[in-house]
């Protein structure tokens, strides 16, 4: 009797380690798989920007002959496609943008967080409101503003874009802010601190965080945009952005010829903007997180 | 009914409970909902009262400097030195008069007709040629006209103001108290004022780039502006509800193409908003909790694998994918040199492949994404709850099922609503994958993977079609305005129904 339940009980435990055992490597399993399917593709970017071979696509994955041509001709061959320029275009527009809207952003959180006045929640709810609006309905206007001003095909024209409604995006900024206590402010206030002084002080300080979330949202956009800039810069090649020009690369007319260096493009734009994102992700994540996410 | 009641039903039951419960709330809902509007109106009309008051009072009771305020605006607060506050009315005035004189008043009293000429042939006597003359404008005339009509308001707004803050100070005049100088007016901007610092630029901005262009894209709405009616070579008139008849009733000559287009692109923008909402949010956070699985090792280095593709730009793997999963792509390529297929499969050139794959392209850009933002709220899910569920004998799928999506979803629902209107106006995913295509047919400018976003952008930059555009944008507008309005009631209702901590 006492035997059996002994066995019985290591039987059942054995049994429960085994089932362990096989949960785990099923997971490694679904594990690698998904690693395969999420990184391969990115490989294959990376080895056709090198490839030697002429042409658009290959049966084959791994080309036969290796050169850094696609890379130099992206630099040394812009009379069609300009892509140093696009570069430049870009990281100009985000920069500018970035300083403009983390700017705009911060100021109109701090002051809908902290600030009381008469219409701030109908100030709210006016901004809810419009974002429900497709941006692109409101493009098409400015765009004939913009043309009638003569700032169409220009990067001003696009940063203004841009960073004009940046205040509709004060929503995680503001519930940042909305988690630093009033008693931190009231005590300023006692001290004789004026509001200003308070937000640049004492606000901003505690916030920095946030800060980086805006900074690296309002850097990384203008990165992948294409709605407004292909509207914006009809007609004008040398105005694109990256992701405007590399689409054109992928054009039928184009493809034959550029497709590789398209990759090397991609993969030119790809690693800094990469390596600031992995650098910055902890920040990210708690504005994504602590913004739209209320526990 | 007690909870223990509700409790003990079945899920059928509960349904048909909870259904009930909805249906007779409705009256009270709808009550609540007028008294609020009527709350509300009535605020405003106590405003408008109090507008006229103020007025009314600088009428009767002011002294000559309040009186000649109300032709020359800022003329108190100089007899009052103050100097800063006068000039910037004054100066407003002055720039407003001159606008409507020079450039407003001859668009706005177009605005009802919209133009009467748009290009006549001119005899040049000089060159001796026939040359062509352009008039009106129709696009310029409304746009101005909105201008102009917001210029008006913001100085119908300032004279208000001006007539009041002169109130104040003659009030303050007269008891004796000191007038607040230069000095005070720039240190108030920085206390209680400070709001107007930090709001005026941000606002201006929305103002010019947003609110007055949304104003003239819904009165497009309500015109021809289009690719025959195009200025300035044409004008363009109002039509009234012609175009939303067109679109949504299909009336008109091009109407039933356009409504079943309408229908067929509304109809899909929903399902994938739908799918691409809940797919990537459901797998993401299953991939979440694998690695965070006990005694899965290499946590770090699965993450890093996965945050990298987040980390990459979305415009970089939207574009490899549509050439790798082209008819030629290297996908095709490979399965046909395996000898697995013989024709290439038409992964986005046939319509319905062509959905199913944007959706699973959609997984595999969302899922990394899901994964960063859920790991850490899937650590925060209090370990005894999965404990005890252990104990109990629960399955993992149940304990799935029981604890963690319903947790996740109390917790992430204001991010869900977002992601799901988010995915509504999703241009990128669309247009850089499929371009909206494969063509139809049956469809009127439009793709089979045409979100209305991509419809919108195909109607304004390939055909010019600006009025019908603004249509969508409306339709847009409202489609998003009333799920944004019924979920976040739903989510309240939840909250108070079940306290989940």
């Amino acid at each position: 009797m006492m035997e059996a339940i002994k066995t019985g009980k290591q039987k059942k435990y054995r049994s429960k380690k085994r089932v362990e055992r096989v949960s785990n490597a099923v997971g490694y399993t679904i594990l690698v798989i998904i690693s395969i399917i999420w990184v391969i593709p990115y490989i294959y970017l990376i080895l056709q920007s090198f490839r030697g071979e002429p042409g658009a696509y290959t049966s084959y994955l791994i080309p036969k002959e290796f050169t850094f041509d696609n890379y130099i001709e992206l630099f040394t061959d812009t009379s069609l496609f300009n892509f140093p320029r696009w570069y430049l275009n870009t990281f100009i527009t985000a920069v500018v943008v970035c300083i403009i809207q983390t700017i705009v952003v911060l100021a109109t959180s701090y002051a809908l967080s902290r600030l009381r006045f008469r219409g701030r929640k109908g100030l709210m709810n006016l901004l809810l409101v419009l974002g429900m609006f497709p941006g692109f309905m409101s493009m098409t206007a400015v765009y004939f503003v913009l043309k009638e001003i003569g700032l169409t095909q220009s990067l001003v024209g696009l940063i203004l874009v841009y960073v004009a409604s940046s205040a509709m995006q004060y929503y995680i900024c503001k519930g940042f802010f909305d988690t630093i206590p009033k008693s931190i402010d009231e005590a300023a206030k006692i001290d004789g601190a004026s509001r200003h002084t308070i937000f640049f002080k004492v606000i901003l300080p505690l916030s920095k965080p946030i800060i980086v979330y805006t900074i690296l949202q309002a850097f990384l956009m203008p990165w992948g945009e294409y709605m407004f800039s292909s509207l914006l810069m009809l007609g004008d090649q040398e105005m694109f952005n990256v992701a405007n020009g590399l689409r054109q690369m992928l054009q039928r007319e184009n493809i034959a010829e550029y497709f590789t260096r398209f990759c090397a493009g991609a993969v030119l734009v790809s690693i800094p903007i990469a390596a600031l994102f992995i650098w910055l992700q902890k920040y990210y994540v708690e504005g994504v997180t602590g913004g739209a996410v209320k526990g | 009914m007690l909870n223990l009641e509700y409790l003990k039903m079945n899920p059928w039951q509960k349904f048909i409970y909870r259904a009930e419960h909805f249906f007779r709330r409705i009256p009270a809902g709808l009550k609540r909902f007028f008294q609020k509007l009527w709350e509300v109106l009535c605020g405003f009309g106590m405003q408008f009262v109090s507008v006229f008051q103020e007025v009314y009072r600088a009428a009767k009771d002011g002294d000559w400097k309040t009186r000649l305020s109300f032709v020359i605006m800022g003329f108190g607060h100089f007899a009052r030195r103050q100097y800063l506050r006068g000039a910037m009315y004054l100066g407003f005035e002055i720039i407003f008069i001159l606008y409507l004189t020079l450039f407003g008043w001859k668009y706005l009293v177009k605005m009802g007709s919209l133009g009467d000429v748009a290009m006549a042939e001119v005899f040049n006597e000089e060159t001796g040629i026939f040359e062509y003359v352009y008039y009106d404008n129709s696009m310029l005339i409304l746009l101005y006209s909105v201008l102009t009509i917001f210029f008006i308001g913001a100085f119908v707004y300032m004279w208000y103001q001006n007539l009041r803050t002169n109130n104040v100070l003659q009030e303050m005049a007269e008891i004796g108290k000191k007038l607040p100088s230069t000095k005070d007016a720039l240190n108030s901007m920085v206390n209680e004022q400070y709001y107007k610092t930090l709001l005026g630029i941000p606002m201006l901005g929305i103002l010019v780039f947003n609110i007055i262009p949304i104003v003239f894209m819904v009165l497009i709405a309500f015109t021809n502006y289009d690719q025959v009616h195009m200025p300035p070579s044409r004008l363009f008139d109002w039509v009234g509800m012609q175009n939303f008849g067109t679109i949504l009733g299909g009336t008109g000559v091009t109407g039933p193409a356009f409504a079943y287009t309408f229908r067929e692109v509304l109809i899909w923008t929903l399902l994938w908003a739908f799918f691409a909402t809940f797919t990537n949010y459901i797998l993401g956070m299953l991939v979440a909790l694998l690695i965070n699985k006990k005694g899965i090792r290499f946590k770090k280095l699965w993450r890093t694998i996965l945050i990298f593709s987040v980390a990459v730009p979305q415009f970089v793997s939207l574009l490899l994918m549509s050439q790798m999963l082209g008819s030629e792509g290297i996908i095709n390529n490979l399965l046909k040199s395996w000898g697995w297929i013989e024709q290439s499969l038409p992964f986005l050139t046939d319509g319905i492949w062509a959905k199913v794959t944007v959706i699973i392209v959609n997984i595999w850009i969302g899922i990394p994404f899901t994964v960063l933002i859920t790991t850490g709220i899937l650590m925060n899910i209090p370990a005894d709850l999965y404990e005890s569920a252990k104990i109990d004998g629960a399955s993992p799928f149940r304990t799935y099922m029981k604890i963690t999506l319903p947790y996740m979803w109390f917790v992430t629902t204001p991010y869900l609503i977002n992601t799901f209107v988010g995915n509504i106006n999703n241009f990128n995913v669309i247009f850089l994958l499929t371009g909206g295509n494969p063509l139809s047919l049956d469809y009127q400018n439009a793709g089979q993977t045409d979100l209305l976003i991509t419809w919108l952008y195909k109607l304004t930059y390939n055909e010019q079609n600006y009025s019908f555009a603004a249509v969508i944008g409306i339709v847009t507008f409202i489609i998003i305005a009333v799920i944004s309005l019924i979920f976040y009631n739903k989510s309240k209702a939840v909250k108070n129904e079940e306290e989940f901590m």
